[in-house]
């Protein structure tokens, strides 16, 4: 059973809400309300029974059922909604002005038209700020005007797992703002899959005077976990970070950190590319010990020695 | 929901006692504590809802006090939104990938919807922006900010050290890049500050009377965060060579000079800017054969030492 603090807002909506659309399929009303059928009629049927005191037959709220559609007959003087909360208000108003802030996401217009309405009606909201895309990314203009054209593009992408740059032709779906971070979602001719491509790493883009066209089996991301979702065929790395690197398991994703001695940590990092990982490691010098699997161990001695003996090689006088 | 309708239509005070007598349900209570209880908690419930539920002295009244609902502080006021901002609406209310800012915002475009604004979250966005708000100290902070409350919390200053106490007038909170920040004036340190959420250690606590903390006027918090999160600029210009078909990271900030052969694997002789020689030696190193150091010699030195740790330490 859910508790009174999500079904009273909900009973003082309803009536201000269908008395704006008479008429309205019960089924529309749901929907809206994020609510089951069945659900709504209780919430209906214990409309019924409210009303001003005295409690007699002109009293009580009135809704009429014609089909599958309602309307509301008397409203017991419910007529507007409740004020926004400042919670509510909050909410809406900093996501609205994270979006008027962030250029080329939506008609910049639109947005601080849509602003200042709430805002008159609810209230400012201060003291929360949100960043959304905070580079002007170069490639967003012409990745927003593909997506209102729908147009196919061809980008020069940097793949940083791999450490490669590679020339692709994709159908554009949707534009993401994620973690403080812009990404084209499209599908990938070459690739033959959806992929996201982070704004930031496409070095080049042109607009081809082609239409984007999606196959059917290209289904949009779900985004709803983060960006990172455990995928089943990665593999497992358990690394000792010292103080120094630290930042890493906050900066990466990790399944598990346990504390160690003296600041340190051991950590579980999933990947996909070993080349990634290898360089990930290498890079952190004596700040790491890789614990597990063996293979990535191996790969990141055998790579420091050839980059020893290749620097050993440098001419005195080149090295200087 | 009776309570609301009975005092909303009442323009003078009502009794608790007449209250009891007229709205159902209250005359079932047993006893005149039962009642007391059933209507505390509800008035607690409406209040929390954030329904203006106001107190006054009833004139020439024995008992005293009353109860009412004012229609101009409970209405939401007129508001029409055109179907292109109404769009925009929509889609700032899915912006949040935290459930409590989702809620909120699931309970702002319900109220809209009842005030007869067209909010359709169908419209299948070409945009999607999300920002994730799941670190537990996020919820008291924007409360105590929107009160004016000093707050204490404890903070790491980094990972790997014990948290310490902080008390702070919190003037905002800032998402930025993906992580949120708290910002404000350090009490202990008598200095602006900002905190990173994620490494708040345990409980934030609202201390003080609320309006006690004052932004100051025409602070900009994001420029605060982004002043203090920013990468220093790149200030050294190093010399490298880098194997052909490797190492595109750094090429794509590098001017190629000269073609150098290096244990005859053909490359190019680069510069680069890079920030401090730590961040550098770890990029150069990460990179192995790939990507060697020819200037400055303190950078080859300092990218040696990480390769022969990262060569040693598996025998």
């Amino acid at each position: 059973m859910e508790g009174v603090t999500q079904r009273l807002p909900r009973l003082l909506a309803l009536v201000p809400y269908l008395l704006a659309r008479p008429g309205v399929p019960i089924e529309e009303v749901a929907a809206d309300f994020s609510i089951t059928v069945p659900v709504l009629r209780r919430d209906l049927e214990l409309l019924w029974m409210c009303g001003l005191p005295g409690y007699g037959p002109g009293d009580l709220i009135d809704l009429s059922f014609e089909g599958d559609t309602v309307t509301v007959t008397f409203d017991a003087g419910m007529r507007r909604p409740l004020r926004l909360s400042g919670a509510e208000a909050t909410a809406l108003v900093v996501a609205l002005r994270a979006l008027a802030e962030t250029p080329g996401v939506l008609d910049a217009g639109s947005v601080r038209r849509a602003l200042a309405k709430i805002e008159a009606a609810a209230g400012q909201a201060d003291g929360v700020v949100v960043g959304l895309a905070t580079r002007e990314e170069a490639a967003l203009t012409a990745v927003r005007d593909a997506l209102d054209h729908r147009r196919a593009l061809r980008i020069r992408y940097y793949t940083p797992a791999r450490d490669t740059v590679s020339d692709r032709t994709v159908d554009p779906m949707r534009l993401l703002l994620v973690e403080g971070r812009g990404y084209l979602e499209a599908w990938c001719r070459w690739a033959e899959e959806v992929r996201l491509f982070r704004l930031d790493r496409i070095e080049h883009v042109t607009t081809l005077d082609e239409p984007a066209l999606p196959p059917p089996q290209a289904r949009p991301t779900d985004v709803s976990d983060g960006l990172f979702r455990a995928q089943p065929d990665q593999q497992i790395a358990v690394l000792t970070l010292a103080p120094d690197s630290r930042w890493v398991a906050e900066y990466y994703p990790v399944d598990e950190l346990i504390e160690g001695k003296g600041g340190a940590a051991t950590v579980r990092m999933r990947y996909s590319e070993t080349g990634w990982m290898v360089r990930l490691v290498l890079g952190l010098g004596a700040d790491v010990v890789v614990r597990e699997p063996p293979e990535l161990a191996a790969a990141v001695a055998q790579r420091a020695r050839a980059a020893l003996r290749r620097s050993d090689h440098l001419a005195p006088s080149e090295a200087g | 929901m009776n309570l609301v309708l009975c005092l909303l239509s009442s323009r003078q005070y009502l009794p608790a006692e007449r209250i009891r007598r007229t709205v159902p349900g209250y005359a079932d209570a047993a006893s005149d504590e039962a009642f007391f209880r059933m209507f505390e908690r509800d008035k607690a419930e409406l209040r929390e809802l954030g329904v203006p539920l106001e107190t006054g002295r009833i004139p020439g009244f024995e008992a005293g006090e009353g109860y009412r609902i004012a229609r101009r502080d409970y209405e939401l006021p007129d508001i029409d939104l055109e179907a292109d901002e109404a769009a925009a609406v929509a889609l700032a209310a899915r912006l949040w990938d935290s459930s409590q800012l989702a809620g909120a915002a699931h309970g702002a475009l319900v109220k809209l919807r009842a005030a007869g604004v067209e909010v359709d979250t169908e419209l299948s966005a070409v945009v999607q922006p999300r920002v994730r708000a799941t670190e537990p100290a996020l919820t008291p902070l924007i409360s105590a900010v929107q009160a004016g409350q000093v707050v204490t919390f404890p903070h790491r200053r980094h990972p790997a050290e014990q948290p310490i106490g902080r008390t702070l007038e919190p003037w905002g909170v800032v998402s930025w890049r993906g992580r949120w920040y708290v910002v404000g004036h350090d009490r202990d340190r008598d200095a602006t500050r900002c905190f990173r959420v994620s490494r708040i250690a345990g409980p934030v606590r609202a201390i003080g009377a609320p309006g006690a903390v004052q932004r100051p006027p025409g602070v900009d918090l994001l420029k605060i965060v982004a002043g203090s999160a920013e990468p220093p600029a790149a200030a050294h210009t190093v010399r490298l060579w880098l194997a052909d078909g490797r190492a595109y990271g750094l090429r794509q900030r590098a001017t190629v000079l000269a073609r150098m052969t290096l244990e005859d694997v053909a490359g190019d002789v680069v510069t680069v800017e890079l920030p401090g020689y730590d961040v550098a030696a770890r990029w150069i190193a990460g990179l192995g054969p790939d990507a060697v150091v020819l200037e400055p010699a303190e950078l080859a030195t300092a990218v040696r030492a990480r390769l022969s740790a990262a060569a040693g330490s598996v025998g």
